[in-house]
């Protein structure tokens, strides 16, 4: 296996800046290092391209928070949120909940978007695999918090009415996009990545919230 | 998928259904379950092929890997496992197990590495490197990681690979880290190890490669992180690309002091 030969300039480089210099290479040397391997290491697979990797500001700023294992500033945070929560697209036809059964079974769904996935299968939302949702359901992953009695805990009665509203619009705005709301949460932005539709992001807001759901009994 | 195979190793053990109790008890019950499967492991099949491939002559060279350096001198197999992925001058880069068995099985017999490298997960020569991983790692068993970091490149790829745990991208902003970034967390009800310290004795990069129960299969550690980046969201990465080896690093220098299981068994 031949490697590139820039890339093995670009190590070569680096690493002489390790043995140079006694605080080793440089973050930035590094961090465009990476790309490069990045960029060297994977390719197009099904309907997967390369070019998800090419991603947004969010990401970024929040890979290298990570990298430094400090958290963002208060005022990146709160710009990176401001800039996700301008992203989200509210229900055209005022529609906030859809059918709470189809939403279960988004919730249940993990399929979509990898590189054996097909173009045609529904994506799902991979609820289950970081949250407890409806009780019944016993395999429930624990990355994000339970949302058993969202609702419910919520004193959501009427998820039509003017006292619902707040808990309503957050719940839509934080599927469609979570980083709207927390600028490094580990949830995927549903709607905003294309990830579910309009329709799909109302079924599973129906789970949630309907006071008729398993989850608010 | 995983619920229908969560149910029936449930299933397979008996459980009844006492909704809070049988969660606690479903992990439980997986892992005695696991237990029960160690006393026959499917990867000795694959040991003993490996071990066969290793001193077996092939290709157009006609040679066996018997002089193949895997770190430690040629022909030196016992407890290099546990030492790479290392800085090899030869090549002049940082190669994991399964890369450096490809460098070998291309200069000592011949091979062409390239074709290896393209050829899909459990077809063809691709069956040899995970059977020849099997047995290199067989034969450090019990014996605790120990990566060398003094050689530059070795402590630049460590970095890199820091960078690659995690690097948010895809459709779903997944990093490694999402999943394997704290402690005491699961997706559904496998428990995820936290990669971003040492896991512990045969946990996380100590218990690959690893015979998979659910599907039958024999996989690599290369195949592991393959199979990582995909539900992961990634486009594929390349058989013994830098960043799977540099990931590698990042994955074995944190495991320093932890024991090999591997070969393990998993669900």
């Amino acid at each position: 296996m031949k490697k590139p030969f820039k890339l093995t300039l670009s190590l070569l480089s680096v690493a002489a800046a390790v043995v140079g210099c006694a605080a080793g290479p440089g973050a930035v040397d590094l961090d465009r290092l990476t790309a490069e391997i990045v960029k060297a290491s994977f390719r197009d697979e099904g309907i997967v391209k390369a070019s998800v990797l090419d991603t947004d500001e969010t990401n970024r700023v929040c890979s290298t928070a990570d990298v430094a294992g400090k958290p963002l500033d208060d005022s990146t945070a709160k710009a990176i949120e401001a800039k996700n929560l301008k992203t989200v697209k509210w229900p055209e036809n005022g529609k906030f909940l859809g059918d709470w059964k189809e939403g279960e079974k988004i919730a249940q769904s993990g399929r979509g978007l990898t590189w054996t996935d097909d173009a045609k299968t529904p994506n799902g939302g991979n609820c289950y695999n970081c949250h407890q949702i409806d009780k019944k359901e016993i395999s429930f992953g624990t990355i994000g918090p339970s949302l058993y009695n969202y609702g419910k805990l919520r004193g959501v009665t009427d998820p039509a009415s003017a006292a619902a509203k707040p808990i309503v619009d957050y719940t839509w705005g934080k599927i469609w996009n979570s980083k709207a709301y927390n600028a490094c949460s580990n949830m995927p932005r549903a709607g905003h990545m294309g990830i579910l539709t309009q329709s799909q992001v109302a079924d599973v807001m129906a789970l949630l919230l309907d006071p008729k759901s398993p989850v608010n009994q | 998928m995983r619920i229908t195979r969560t149910l029936s190793l449930i299933a397979v053990i008996g459980l009844t259904s006492i909704a809070v109790w049988a969660q606690k008890s479903a992990v439980q019950s997986i892992e005695e379950y696991r237990l029960m499967l160690q006393d026959g492991n499917p990867a000795d099949l694959f040991e003993a092929k490996g071990e066969g491939l290793w001193k077996q002559k092939r290709g157009p060279k006609n040679a066996s890997l018997e002089q193949c350096d895997l770190g430690k001198g040629p022909g030196v197999f016992k407890g290099a496992f546990v030492e790479l992925p290392r800085f090899f001058a030869d090549t002049n880069r940082v190669q994991d197990l399964e890369s450096r068995l490809l460098t070998c099985m291309e200069t000592i017999q011949g091979l062409n590495a390239a074709d290896i490298a393209k050829t899909p997960f459990g077809k063809g020569e691709q069956n040899n490197m995970t059977a020849l991983a099997t047995w290199i790692a067989a034969e450090s068993k019990d014996r605790k990681f120990n990566l060398s970091q003094s050689h530059p490149q070795e402590k630049v790829f460590y970095e890199v690979g820091k960078r690659l745990f995690f690097q948010r991208g895809g459709p779903h902003d997944f990093s490694c880290a999402s999943c394997h970034g704290q402690d005491s967390t699961r997706i559904r009800l496998q428990d995820l190890p936290n990669l971003t310290k040492n896991p512990g004795d045969g946990v996380g990069f100590a218990a690959w490669p690893a015979y998979r129960v659910s599907n039958g299969q024999m996989w690599g550690m290369q195949q592991r992180l393959n199979d990582c980046y995909r539900q992961q969201r990634f486009p594929y990465p390349g058989f013994g690309s830098d960043a799977t080896i540099a990931l590698g690093v990042y994955l074995g220098v944190n495991s320093k002091g932890s024991a090999s299981i591997a070969p393990a068994i998993k669900r």
